[in-house]
């Protein structure tokens, strides 16, 4: 069973900088065409201050962490028992290529179901911008096969 | 894009639906590199079976990004007010996905007219893999 005692817990805040050719290869990969995504003149044309980070893009930009299995490190957990569960954005300011973002993540929970089979490990990051205004949150809900 | 009218939305109206092609390995090994997801269980057939997988699966966050473009598709991005998926069965390497969406709720929050949306994604047999919700707002 995973220690409950880290609900609470923070893990290492990080920064990571937003970049245009990685936003390219993000659109490439789920098959964005809408050049708003990739140019920024259709973005400015579209009312957009730059190009925009896609809606979940922040949770990629969340695995830039220096250590981006320091969550499963500290409640050791094997990765190849774990499922994403949920996700979820709380959109508060817009952010764009050129922005260095700054995540604060958290243990929000750690549960356990139909008799511990499965566990649930719920992490929710803050992220913030230069100015320090709050960009968006984030909760990630992990589901870990035990057996 | 055709700017969305508030007042002329009712309750379950429908967004255009979006559809892909049969996901590859390719795709999920340009899904890995771009979204610096690197979990060996989507692009490692040797690590998925070891793992007690039958090969290797779509990242959830793929399928949530094609439901990102559903939104997108539909409405300027920063009128995205919340997005919030449950991944209720995994996607397959050849799965052909189909996103779909649908008004449930018209509201106001702190003088900001919103729209609630339930969001699905289903594969070529109809079998639900992502519920999902959306909130979109009107500002003005």
């Amino acid at each position: 069973m995973i220690d409950t005692s880290f609900i609470g817990a923070a893990l290492p805040a990080f920064s990571a900088d937003v970049e245009a050719g990685r936003l390219r290869f993000f659109a490439k990969a789920i098959g964005q065409a809408d050049p708003v995504y990739l140019d920024e003149q259709a973005a400015r044309a579209a009312g957009f201050d730059g190009i925009p980070v896609p809606p979940t893009f922040l949770f990629c930009l969340e695995m830039e962490s220096p250590n981006p299995a320091a969550l499963r490190e500290m409640l050791n957990i094997d990765i190849g028992r774990v499922l994403h569960g949920e996700q979820q954005f709380v959109y508060h300011a817009p952010a764009y290529v050129g922005d260095r973002l700054t995540f604060t993540p958290t243990v929000a929970d750690i549960y356990a179901k139909k008799g511990g089979a499965l566990e649930f490990v719920v992490r929710d990051t803050r992220v913030t911008n230069r100015r320090d205004e709050l960009v968006a949150e984030l909760r990630c809900v992990t589901v870990v096969r035990n057996g | 894009m055709t700017a969305i009218n508030y007042d002329s939305l009712n309750v379950g109206d429908a967004l255009p639906v979006l559809a892909t092609r049969p996901i590859s390995r390719l795709d999920l090994a340009l899904y890995c590199g771009a979204s610096g997801d690197h979990n060996p269980i989507h692009v490692d057939i040797d690590f998925a079976k070891g793992a007690g997988m039958p090969d290797v699966f779509a990242h959830g966050m793929l399928s949530m990004a094609f439901l990102g473009r559903l939104l997108t598709d539909w409405v300027p991005q920063h009128q995205l007010r919340e997005y919030s998926v449950r991944f209720v069965a995994i996607t397959h390497v050849g799965d052909a996905i189909t996103c779909t969406g649908e008004v449930v709720e018209k509201f106001e929050h702190n003088g900001e007219r919103r729209l609630k949306l339930v969001l699905a994604t289903k594969n070529q047999n109809d079998e639900i893999k992502l519920k999902g919700e959306a909130v979109i707002g009107f500002p003005g």
